[in-house]
C-alpha cells in the first residue's frame, strides 16, 4: 500500500473508519478539531453516523449508547474536554463497554493553553473518573504509529470491552508525516452478544448497567474489573528500548517528548556518552520491567515530559529505588529542545562519560 | 373462566421497589402496555435515569440501557443513531430531565432525534430523600428548602413542555396527569400518541406525566393525588402543546 502524506488529526480520522468505526460524537475543541472536521466529511460516505454534540458530557454518552449498541465507535477531545467526559468514561469501563476516546492534549490547568502538553497522563493512567478502573492508554509518538494504535485500539477495545485512550498532543496532531493504513485483522474477537439490539422476543433482556445496589454484588464486579485489569498487565504492555543494558544514563519519555529525546541522545553519543533510550508505548499498562532490565552500570534515569512530573511516579515506581532518578519538563505548551535535555544529561553525570 | 384483564408482557415479573402510592407503577405499566400495543416491545431500546426510576432496566421486558444523570437523551441518542429501526425510549424524572439534564433533552429535541422520552414530574428528587428540584412549586416544602421554595432566591418552577414545544426538531409535546382514571386513559392516549410518532419518523416526541411523591411530599396517597390536582395542574397546565401538522 502506498503512502499519503497526512496531518495527524485526519489520519486519526481515516485510521478509525478503516477499522470499521462507523459512528463519532465529538463537541469542538482545539488542538484536535481536523478530526471531528474529517468525521463529519467521511462518515456520511461510508454509510457512518457524524453527531456533533451538545457538550463534551452529552458526547461521551452518545458513545456510551452506541458502544452499548454494539457498534464500533469513537469520541476525541483535548485536554479540558476530556475532563468532562470523564463522567461517561467512568461508566463505560463500569459497564465493560468497547470504545475508542482520543485525547490531543493541550496545556493546562484549566483553560490552559491550545499549545501541546503532556498534563494528562494521571488522569488518562489512573481512570480519571470516580471509581476504581483503569482503561488501556496508548501513547504515540508519530503519526504512522498514531494510525497503527487507533486501529488496533478498536480490537484491543473489543477484546477487553474497555474504552481505549490513544493519548496525543497537539504536536502529534498537527504534523505531517506520511502514513499507510494497515488493517490485517490479527485478534480473533468475542461475539457481542450484550449489545442492545431488541430482544427480538427470542432472549432476556440485555442490560447496560453500571449500578450495583448491593455491596456484595458491586465488590464482586470489582474484582472481575480488577482480573481484567491484570489480564490487561499480563498481555499488553508495549515499549521500545534502546541502548539500556550499556548505558550509563537512561532516558525515558513517551510520545513527543520521547522523539526529542531521541534527537538528545544521537548528540549525546557523538560527544561520548553512552545514553539510553525507555520509550512506554502502553501507558496503562505501564512496561515496568523495561526500568527494571536497565543494566548495572547505569548511573541516572532521566524523566523527560510535557509536564510538571506525571509519568516519573510510574517510572519510580518501576525501578523502586534501583537507579536515582532525575526529571526534566516544560509545561503550559512549552516543548523542551534536545540541547535542554543534552544540558541536564551532563548536569546529572557531571563529565563523567 | 374469561380473562379480564393480565399484566402486560411489557413488563417483567419482578416487584417494583416504588413507595406504595407512587405513581411510577401506573406509567411503567402505560409505556409497556403501549409498547405491547404498538408491536414494538421486541425491537425496544429503552434508557433509564437516575432517580426514583434508576431500576426501570429491571421491569420494562426489552433491552435497556442505565444512563447517567440526566444524559438519557444523549444515550438514546447514540442508540438509535445505530438501531434506526429499533423503538428507542427514554424514562426520566424532574431533577434528572430538568435540571441536571436539561442541555441534553434540549438538544435532543432540537436536533429532532427520532426518540421518545417519558418525562415524570412529581415536582421534588425522590430517591435522594426529598430535595427541592426545578419543579418544585412555589412555597413547596423541600429538604433544601424547607421554609419553602422561594422565588426570589430559586426563581419559579420551570415548565419544560412548554420549553420544549418552542423547539422546531420536537414533534410532539404532551402534558398529562395520571391522578385519576380518565386521566390516566387521556395519558395512555398521548403516550401511544407519542410513540407513534417515532415509529413514523417525525422527529422527538416527549409525554410529561404529572406525578405523586406521598413519600417525600409527607402526606397520604389520596391526599397526594388531591395535591396534584389543586397545586401542580393549576401551574402545569395538562394538554398537547404540539403535534404534527399544527400550524404555528
Amino acid at each position: 500500500m502506498t503512502k499519503v502524506l497526512m496531518k495527524g488529526n485526519e489520519a486519526v480520522g481515516a485510521a478509525a473508519i478503516a477499522a470499521g468505526c462507523r459512528y463519532f460524537f465529538g463537541y469542538p475543541i482545539t488542538p484536535q478539531n481536523e478530526i471531528p472536521e474529517y468525521m463529519s466529511r467521511e462518515l456520511g460516505k461510508v454509510g457512518g453516523v457524524f453527531v456533533q454534540a451538545e457538550s463534551e458530557v452529552a458526547a461521551i454518552n452518545m458513545v456510551y449508547g452506541a458502544a452499548g449498541s454494539g457498534a464500533r465507535v469513537m469520541t476525541s477531545s483535548s485536554s479540558p474536554g476530556i475532563a468532562l467526559k470523564q463522567e461517561g468514561i467512568s461508566y463505560i469501563a463500569g459497564a465493560e463497554l468497547p470504545c475508542v476516546i482520543v485525547d490531543m492534549m493541550r496545556g493546562g490547568p484549566g483553560l490552559g493553553s491550545i499549545q501541546p502538553a503532556q498534563g494528562d497522563y494521571f488522569l488518562a493512567t489512573r481512570g480519571g473518573g470516580n471509581g476504581d478502573y483503569r482503561m488501556l492508554v496508548l501513547a504515540p509518538a508519530d503519526v504512522q504509529e498514531l494510525v497503527d494504535l487507533v486501529i488496533e485500539g478498536f480490537d484491543l477495545a473489543d477484546l477487553y470491552r474497555t474504552p481505549v485512550m490513544i493519548l496525543g498532543d497537539g504536536m502529534i496532531g498537527q504534523m505531517m508525516e506520511p502514513v499507510e493504513f494497515k488493517t490485517e485483522n490479527k485478534k480473533e474477537l468475542p461475539a457481542k452478544d450484550w449489545a442492545t439490539v431488541g430482544t427480538g422476543g427470542k432472549r432476556k433482556p440485555n442490560i447496560i448497567n453500571s449500578l450495583y445496589l448491593q455491596a456484595e454484588d458491586l465488590e464482586q464486579h470489582n474484582i472481575k474489573l480488577q482480573a481484567k485489569f491484570a489480564k490487561m498487565r499480563e498481555n499488553e504492555k508495549r515499549v521500545e528500548t534502546y541502548n539500556t543494558k550499556d548505558a550509563d544514563i537512561v532516558l525515558t519519555a513517551y510520545g513527543t517528548t520521547s522523539r526529542i529525546a531521541k534527537t538528545a541522545i544521537a548528540k549525546l553519543e557523538k560527544e561520548g556518552y553512552k545514553v539510553g533510550l525507555i520509550r512506554p508505548i502502553s501507558l496503562y499498562p505501564f512496561p515496568n520491567e523495561a526500568y527494571e532490565e536497565i543494566g548495572e552500570n547505569t548511573k541516572a534515569v532521566l524523566t523527560i515530559e510535557m509536564s510538571s512530573g506525571q509519568m516519573i511516579d510510574d517510572v519510580r515506581l518501576s525501578l523502586n529505588g534501583k537507579v536515582p532518578t532525575y526529571f526534566y519538563g516544560r509545561t503550559g505548551g512549552m516543548v523542551p529542545s534536545p540541547e535542554e535535555i543534552v544540558n541536564k544529561v551532563k548536569e546529572i553525570l557531571g563529565g563523567d562519560k | 373462566m374469561a380473562m379480564v384483564f393480565e399484566k402486560t408482557k411489557g413488563l417483567t415479573d419482578k416487584p417494583t421497589h416504588y413507595c406504595p402510592g407512587c405513581t411510577h407503577g401506573i406509567i411503567h405499566r402505560l409505556v409497556a402496555e403501549a409498547m405491547v400495543e404498538l408491536g414494538v416491545l421486541e425491537n425496544a431500546i429503552g434508557v433509564a435515569p437516575v432517580g426514583c426510576s434508576v431500576l426501570a432496566y429491571d421491569y420494562f421486558n426489552c433491552d435497556m440501557h442505565q444512563a447517567a444523570h440526566g444524559r438519557a437523551p444523549a444515550v438514546a441518542t447514540g442508540i438509535k443513531r445505530v438501531h434506526p429501526n429499533n423503538f428507542v425510549f427514554t424514562y426520566q424524572g424532574d431533577g434528572d430531565l430538568a435540571s441536571i439534564g436539561a442541555a441534553e433533552i434540549v438538544h435532543a429535541a432540537h436536533r429532532g432525534e427520532k426518540f421518545s422520552t417519558i418525562f415524570v414530574n412529581n415536582a421534588i428528587y425522590g430517591m435522594t430523600g426529598g430535595q427541592m428540584a426545578p419543579t418544585t412549586l412555589i412555597g413547596q416544602k423541600a429538604t433544601t428548602a424547607p421554609y419553602g421554595r422561594d422565588e426570589a432566591t430559586t426563581g419559579k418552577p420551570i415548565r419544560m413542555s412548554e420549553l420544549l414545544a418552542t423547539i422546531d426538531g420536537a414533534a410532539f409535546v404532551e402534558r398529562v396527569a395520571v391522578n385519576t382514571p380518565a386521566n390516566i386513559r387521556k395519558a395512555k392516549k398521548a403516550i401511544l400518541e407519542c410513540f407513534k410518532i417515532q415509529l413514523e419518523g417525525k422527529g422527538f416526541g416527549i409525554v410529561e406525566v404529572l406525578s405523586t411523591c406521598p413519600t417525600n411530599w409527607g402526606i397520604t396517597p389520596v391526599e397526594a393525588m388531591k395535591w396534584l390536582e389543586n397545586n401542580m395542574i393549576p401551574y402545569y397546565p395538562l394538554g398537547n402543546f404540539k403535534k404534527p401538522g399544527e400550524v404555528e
